[in-house]
C-alpha cells in the first residue's frame, strides 16, 4: 500500500492526538513526537503509532504526531484514519482483535 | 431487575476527551453519536475513534449506544457494521419514518452479526422518531422488531418539521410526547425523552423532567453531565413512596391469604393497578438504589 497524498487526523484538543502522514523517500517508517510526557511515555507512544502504521499495511512514511494525552486506543484509531486518508482507501477490518 | 434509562448521556463521536471518561459521572446509558456531533468530513475518523473506543474502554454498568447515520447517507451502513463489530450494545437509529426503516436497519445489523460471529439478535435497538411521519406511524415503528429496547423523541428535528419552535412549556411536544409514550407502552418497551439544551437552567430541567415523567417517560437524553443528577432526583422513588409502596403490597399479601381480592389501606381501596404502581416504584426504587441513598432523594 502507497501514500497517494499527505494527510492527517485528530486534532489539539485534549485527549487527542494529531497525526500528519507524509511519504518518506527511505523504506521506513519515521515517527517525530512531540508531546508534554514524551520523558515518561514517549517510548510506549511512538511504539503504539510505528505498530499502527504497520498493521495497516504501510512500510514506508513519515509521521509527524502531537499529543496531547490520548489514549493507547485513540492513537490507533487516528493513525488508522490518517492512513485510511493518505491512500485513499475506505476499507477497514472490522471484527480483528484491537 | 428492571434495566434502569433514566438517563442517556450523548457523547459526541469524534472527541475523544470526551469519550475516555464518559461513564464516571453515573448516567444510565452513554450514546455515542456519530452524526449530528460528527462534520461529514469527521465521519470516518469518528467511525473508527469510537469501534476502538468501545472495543478497548471498559465503561461500566453504562448501556452502550451508538447513534449511526441514516442507511440513505453514505455512511450509514459502515457505521452500523463497525459497531456491531465493536459490540455495541444498541445500535440508535435516527429520523425513522417507518417500519421499513426498522427493517432495513435490522437487515444490516444482521448482516454484520452473521459476518462477526456475533449471535444474531444480540444487538439491540433504538428508533429516534424525529419528525411528523415518525410520530404518526410510532406503534409501527415500535412493534417492527423484537431488538427494539425503546424509541426516543429528537423534538429538535421534530419542531423544525413541525414548523415551529421549542418553548420552556413544550406545548409543542404535548403531542409527540403522548403518541411516543402510549406506542411504547402497547408494544412493552421503553421511552426516552428528548434533550433539554440550555445546560445553565436546572429547574427547568427538573420542572421538564418531572412532567415527561408524570406522561410516563422512563428516561431523558442529557447533553452535560451536570444534568444527570436532578434527572436521577426525579425518576428515583422518594422515601415517602417507598414505605407507602410497601404498606400496600404488606396489605395485599395479607388480604390474599384471607382469601380476599380487595382491601383498604387509610381508607382508601387497593386494587390491581395501585398494586402494579407499588411494584413499580419499589422496582425502580432497588434498581436505582434509592434505599440506600435516602440522603440524596
Amino acid at each position: 500500500m502507497k501514500i497517494t497524498a499527505p494527510a492527517s487526523a485528530g486534532t489539539m484538543e485534549s485527549g487527542d492526538i494529531l497525526i500528519e502522514i507524509e511519504p518518506c523517500e527511505q523504506r521506513e517508517v519515521e515517527v517525530v513526537l512531540k508531546s508534554s510526557v514524551a520523558n515518561e511515555f514517549g517510548k510506549q507512544i511512538v511504539s503504539t503509532i510505528r505498530s499502527a502504521v504497520e498493521e495497516f499495511g504501510l512500510e514506508s512514511a513519515v509521521i509527524n504526531a502531537v499529543d496531547k494525552g490520548a489514549l493507547d486506543c485513540t492513537i490507533r484509531a487516528r493513525v488508522f484514519a490518517a492512513c485510511q486518508r493518505a491512500t485513499g482507501t475506505s476499507e477497514f477490518d472490522w471484527g480483528k482483535r484491537v | 431487575m428492571t434495566k434502569l434509562r433514566r438517563s442517556m448521556l450523548f457523547v459526541p463521536g469524534n472527541n475523544p476527551g470526551m469519550m475516555s471518561d464518559a461513564h464516571i459521572y453515573g448516567s444510565d446509558a452513554l450514546m455515542f453519536d456519530l452524526e449530528d456531533s460528527v462534520t461529514l468530513r469527521e465521519k470516518d475518523a469518528a467511525r473508527l475513534l469510537v469501534y476502538h473506543a468501545l472495543r478497548t474502554i471498559h465503561y461500566g454498568d453504562c448501556e452502550r449506544v451508538v447513534r449511526v447515520n441514516p442507511l440513505n447517507t453514505p455512511y450509514g451502513k459502515a457505521d452500523i457494521e463497525a459497531m456491531v463489530a465493536a459490540g455495541a450494545e444498541v445500535i440508535r437509529l435516527p429520523k425513522t419514518e417507518t417500519a421499513q426503516d426498522i427493517f432495513d436497519t435490522e437487515a444490516e445489523i444482521e448482516r454484520a452479526e452473521r459476518k462477526f460471529g456475533i449471535p444474531v439478535g444480540q444487538t439491540r435497538m433504538m428508533a429516534a422518531i424525529e419528525g411528523a411521519l415518525g410520530v404518526v406511524n410510532a406503534y409501527a415503528i415500535a412493534t417492527a422488531s423484537p431488538r427494539l429496547i425503546a424509541i426516543a423523541l429528537g423534538a429538535e428535528d421534530y419542531c423544525a418539521n413541525l414548523k415551529t419552535t421549542r418553548s420552556l412549556d413544550g406545548s409543542e411536544l404535548f403531542y409527540a410526547r403522548g403518541a411516543i409514550i402510549v406506542a411504547a407502552r402497547a408494544a412493552g418497551i421503553d421511552a426516552i425523552d428528548t434533550v433539554f439544551s440550555d445546560v445553565n437552567n436546572e429547574d427547568q430541567l427538573i420542572r421538564e423532567t418531572q412532567a415527561i415523567k408524570q406522561l410516563g417517560f422512563d428516561g431523558k437524553s442529557v447533553i452535560n453531565p451536570r444534568q444527570i443528577k436532578p434527572v436521577h432526583r426525579v425518576f428515583t422513588p422518594k422515601q415517602q413512596e417507598i414505605v407507602k409502596a410497601n404498606r400496600i403490597l404488606a396489605a395485599s399479601r395479607e388480604a390474599a391469604e384471607r382469601g380476599s381480592g380487595v382491601v383498604a389501606l387509610d381508607g382508601k381501596m387497593i386494587d390491581r393497578p395501585v398494586v402494579l404502581r407499588a411494584e413499580r416504584t419499589l422496582e425502580m426504587a432497588y434498581a436505582s438504589r434509592a434505599v440506600f441513598e435516602e440522603d440524596e432523594t
